[in-house]
C-alpha cells in the first residue's frame, strides 16, 4: 500500500516549513551554472526561502569576476542549432585549445539571442532576493581561494553548517 | 485594462517570472498586474507561480505568440 495519493503537493513534514528549499552547487562551467541559479531565484520569487551551499567546482561561481566556459569535450548531449540542423563535436575536435572558448563564446551568444539571463544578472537577483550563500570553507583551502575575491554576501561554513540547513529544509537539491 | 503593466516580451525562464515577482513588490494588495510575455513556458509557469504565491490569475490569453495575464495581488 502506498502512501502517495497522487501527485502533487508533497506531504507536510511536522516542524519543516513547507517553503524552504537548499541547493548544493558542485559545478562551475556555464551551462551547469544555470540550474541552481535559475531554480533559486524562481524559489526566492515564490516566496521560498532559500539556501545555496557552494562546494568543489561551484565554488569559483561566486567569484566577483567570472569568465564561464562550457566544453564540448565528452559531451554527446551538446549539440549547437546551426542553420537548422544540431551540430555535435568530436572529441578529437573538442580537444584542440581555443575549441572549448570558440564554442563557450557560441554558447553566450546563443543565450542573449534568446533573452536568457546571464549567471551573473542572476547571481544579483539572487543576492538581492536575500538567498542565503554558504562557501564551503574546505574547498576555499584546497583551491586556495579568498573571500576577498569573492562576491559580499556569501557565508564561510562546512559540512555540518550545511546539515544543519537540510534538516530545515523541505526540498534539498544537489547540482 | 489593469492597474500595472510589464513588459517582459523576448525575456525567457525564470526571468518574466523574477521581473514579475519584483513588479509586484510596487503593486498595492488588490491591484491588478498585466504582464506580456513572449516565453511560451510561462503559460505554465505563471499558473504555478500563482498558484503557489496566492496571487489570482484573473485572465490569460495568447495573440501571434505574445502572452497575456492578468494577475490580481491578494488583498
Amino acid at each position: 500500500m502506498s502512501n502517495v495519493a497522487e501527485f502533487g503537493a508533497p506531504a507536510p513534514i511536522p516542524g519543516i516549513d513547507p517553503n524552504t528549499m537548499s541547493i548544493i552547487v558542485t559545478k562551475g562551467s556555464l551551462d551547469w551554472a544555470y540550474p541552481p541559479f535559475i531554480l533559486a531565484t524562481t524559489a526566492a520569487a515564490m516566496g521560498l526561502k532559500v539556501s545555496m551551499f557552494f562546494t568543489f567546482y561551484g565554488l569559483p561561481l561566486l567569484m566577483k569576476d567570472l569568465n564561464l566556459q562550457v566544453s564540448s569535450l565528452g559531451n554527446p548531449a551538446m549539440k549547437m542549432p546551426m542553420m537548422g540542423l544540431h551540430m555535435g563535436m568530436p572529441n578529437i575536435v573538442s580537444a584542440i585549445p581555443g575549441v572549448d572558448a570558440a564554442a563557450s563564446r557560441m554558447m553566450k551568444n546563443l543565450m542573449k539571442g534568446k533573452g536568457v539571463a546571464t549567471i551573473e544578472e542572476l547571481r544579483e537577483l539572487a543576492v538581492e532576493a536575500e538567498v542565503r550563500m554558504i562557501a564551503c570553507q574546505m574547498t576555499m583551502d584546497l583551491f586556495e581561494y579568498s573571500l576577498h575575491d569573492m562576491i559580499d554576501g556569501p557565508e564561510l561554513g562546512g559540512a555540518a553548517t550545511y546539515i544543519e540547513v537540510a534538516t530545515k529544509s523541505h526540498i534539498n537539491l544537489f547540482i | 485594462m489593469a492597474d500595472h503593466f510589464l513588459d517582459a516580451q523576448g525575456l525567457n525562464c525564470p526571468l518574466p517570472i523574477l521581473r514579475a515577482k519584483k513588479a509586484l513588490k510596487g503593486v498595492p494588495a488588490g491591484e491588478t498586474l498585466e504582464i506580456l510575455s513572449t516565453d511560451a513556458g510561462s503559460v505554465a509557469d505563471f499558473a504555478a507561480f500563482c498558484r503557489t504565491t496566492g496571487n489570482e490569475l484573473l485572465q490569460q490569453g495568447e495573440d501571434g505568440g505574445v502572452y497575456r495575464f492578468i494577475l490580481r495581488k491578494p488583498a
